[in-house]
């Protein structure tokens, strides 16, 4: 069996940063197995701007940002293999791929990354009543038709779901020539960003409806129109509030689901909040030596997060390849008052308090006036002020070493929104 | 009088904007100054930074993605994705390539934001 010291499944933003740090970290026998034939994951289709704000200071495009990671990888001569799907990672960190060049390989490794990405949650996971006929596309593939195959997907359109993914989309069909009637949201608030909404949708009038949601789509072959309808409060459709819209061409944008397939087969616990893994402070998951990072672990917004977090990743995962994991008891970040989840979900009281350490959150609504904090054992350790905060944007808190100290010593770790009107 | 969304920062204020020059505007409804200086911006000389594809020969897809290097005017939005629809290049093309040069009279270059090798 062939063996290597580090394994990295993906060679999207994540894997590509993990990757370079672990290189500099010192380790050298690194292999990233990806399955598209080029690097860059998601990004290779986001071809509009507004990537590594926060690493470069400049708005790039999705290929500019990966193409700077690339080409890092090159310059450190940095194994990777494309056309390579990983079809089965194990606890013991056997990793079995299959490309059309080596056929079916499997790869005993000292410590394993998954960093590869989320999917759309498919279309079968919403309901809504009607024949599934030709022109309803989920948001991303309908970004790859158009982006990278140059093919033109339809004319009129209406978008289910006003996250990031949809907005863009939006505008990129209004680029592309076609008309887009509506994006119909089914909450009272958008999960994406504002500047989308105002880049996007404002731009170019385009109608976002709150509360709304489609109930029918109609047309055997071809889409030929959809039905909408206002929900109450509890999300239900109010039918009487129905209209139809004219339109070739449906997509949906309703929300990324952590790829995780193969973190389940090799006895990763995957939390249901996130739909990702339960990682420690080191990215670690709870199979020893298995480490998650990126979209994989939990959707992020910013791509300039998941580089922050996978070149984590990489250092921890050459520590663990070096010294093993030490024996130590690790205790659970308990979120409550509106944070619906932390990042990492475990910290190690493994008495090492100069690793840096870093929480990130999601909250449950929009509230304002609010203040982030984090006990231990039922003091506070940290206090972040918000004046707003929304599910669509992820919240994070860096600690000092002598916070570090005390959380990482504590027996019960909280982390709350306190404060404020909700 | 004009509604606006501060993109500046997550906290989105809604802008109400009185006056059409940067000497007589008045806008009520920001958090901050931040805010004022976007409503200037937007009400005077809005720009935007366009980014769409444009036909590629020789290279392993048919496409290839470009930007304008530098926000133009966002009146001319729709003229520059014209000129990207009469453009072809060919391959191969590296990063920061132009693929036009000067669009619509704006000064600014169409960039080439994805390297591709001759198939
Ligand atoms: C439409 C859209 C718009 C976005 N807009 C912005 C924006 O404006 N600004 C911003 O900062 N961020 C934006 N993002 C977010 C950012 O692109 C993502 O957070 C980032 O790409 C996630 O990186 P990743 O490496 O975790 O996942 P991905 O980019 O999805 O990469 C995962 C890689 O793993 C590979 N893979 C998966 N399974 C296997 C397997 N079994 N075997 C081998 N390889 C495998 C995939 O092929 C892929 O290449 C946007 C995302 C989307 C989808
Ligand atoms: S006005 Fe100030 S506080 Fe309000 S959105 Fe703009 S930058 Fe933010």
């Amino acid at each position: 069996m062939m063996t290597r010291n580090l394994v990295i499944v993906g060679g999207g933003p994540a894997g590509l940063a993990c990757a370079i740090s672990a290189y500099d970290a010192g380790e050298k026998d690194i292999l990233i197995l990806e399955r598209e034939e080029e690097l860059g994951g998601i990004l290779n289709q986001c071809i509009h701007n507004g990537f590594g704000l926060h690493t470069f200071k400049e708005e790039l495009t999705g290929p500019e940002y990966a193409d700077r990671y690339i080409q890092q990888v090159v310059d450190r001569k940095i194994e990777y293999k494309l056309g390579a799907t990983v079809i089965d990672v194990n606890n013991k960190k056997q990793v079995t791929y299959v490309s059309k060049q080596d056929g079916l390989v499997t790869i005993d490794a000292k410590a394993v990354v998954l960093s590869c990405g989320c999917r759309e949650r498919p279309r079968g996971a919403i309901n809504i009543a009607g024949m599934r006929g030709s022109g309803i596309f989920s948001a991303g593939t309908a970004q790859k038709l158009v982006n990278v195959q140059g093919l033109s997907v339809g004319k009129e359109v209406v978008i289910l779901g006003s996250g990031d993914i949809g907005l863009i989309m939006a505008r990129r069909m209004t680029f592309e020539g076609a008309k887009v009637k509506a994006v119909v949201e089914l909450m009272p608030y958008s999960s994406g960003l504002n500047r989308n909404i105002v880049q996007c949708l404002n731009d170019f009038d385009i109608p976002l409806l709150f509360s709304h949601t489609v109930v029918q789509v109609h047309g055997q072959g071809r889409l030929t129109g959809v039905t909408i309808a206002k929900v109450d409060e509890n999300l239900r459709p109010l039918m009487e509030t129905a209209q139809f819209i004219e339109c070739d061409t449906l997509l949906l944008s309703v929300g990324l689901l952590p790829e995780n397939e193969l973190a389940k087969n090799a006895d990763v616990e995957i939390s249901p909040v996130t739909g990702g893994g339960v990682v420690d402070d080191g990215m670690m998951t709870t199979t020893e030596g298995i480490f998650q990072c990126g979209n994989v672990l939990h959707v992020h917004d910013l791509v300039d997060f998941v580089s922050e977090e996978s070149a984590l990743a990489g250092q921890r995962a050459v520590q663990y390849i070096k010294q093993g994991a030490p024996d130590c008891e690790k205790i659970k970040i308990e979120t409550k008052n509106g944070v619906r989840y932390c990042v990492p979900a475990l910290l190690k009281k493994d008495g090492d308090f100069t690793s840096s350490l870093n929480f990130k959150m999601r909250v449950a609504s929009v509230y304002k006036n609010v203040t982030l904090t984090v006990f231990a054992d039922g003091v506070v350790v940290a206090k972040k002020k918000r004046p707003i905060v929304t599910p669509g944007e992820m919240e994070s808190i860096t600690f000092k070493q002598e916070q570090i100290k005390i959380l990482k010593t504590a027996s019960n770790v909280q982390v709350s929104l306190e404060g404020g009107e909700k | 009088m004009r509604e606006l969304i501060c993109i500046s920062c997550p906290m989105g204020c809604h802008l109400k904007v009185e006056g059409d020059t940067l000497e007589n505007i008045v806008v009520t409804g920001n958090g901050c100054i931040r805010g004022v200086i976007y409503a200037k911006n937007e009400i005077t000389a809005p720009k935007r930074m366009v980014c769409g594809t444009v036909k590629i020969e020789g290279a392993t897809q048919p496409v290839v993605s470009v930007k304008t290097k530098e926000p133009i005017p966002k009146e001319k939005i729709f003229d520059c994705l014209e000129q990207f629809n009469q453009t072809t290049i060919f391959a191969p093309v590296n990063v920061g390539d132009v693929a036009i040069s000067n669009v619509c009279g704006t000064g600014v270059d169409v960039v080439v934001t994805k390297g591709l090798a001759k198939k």
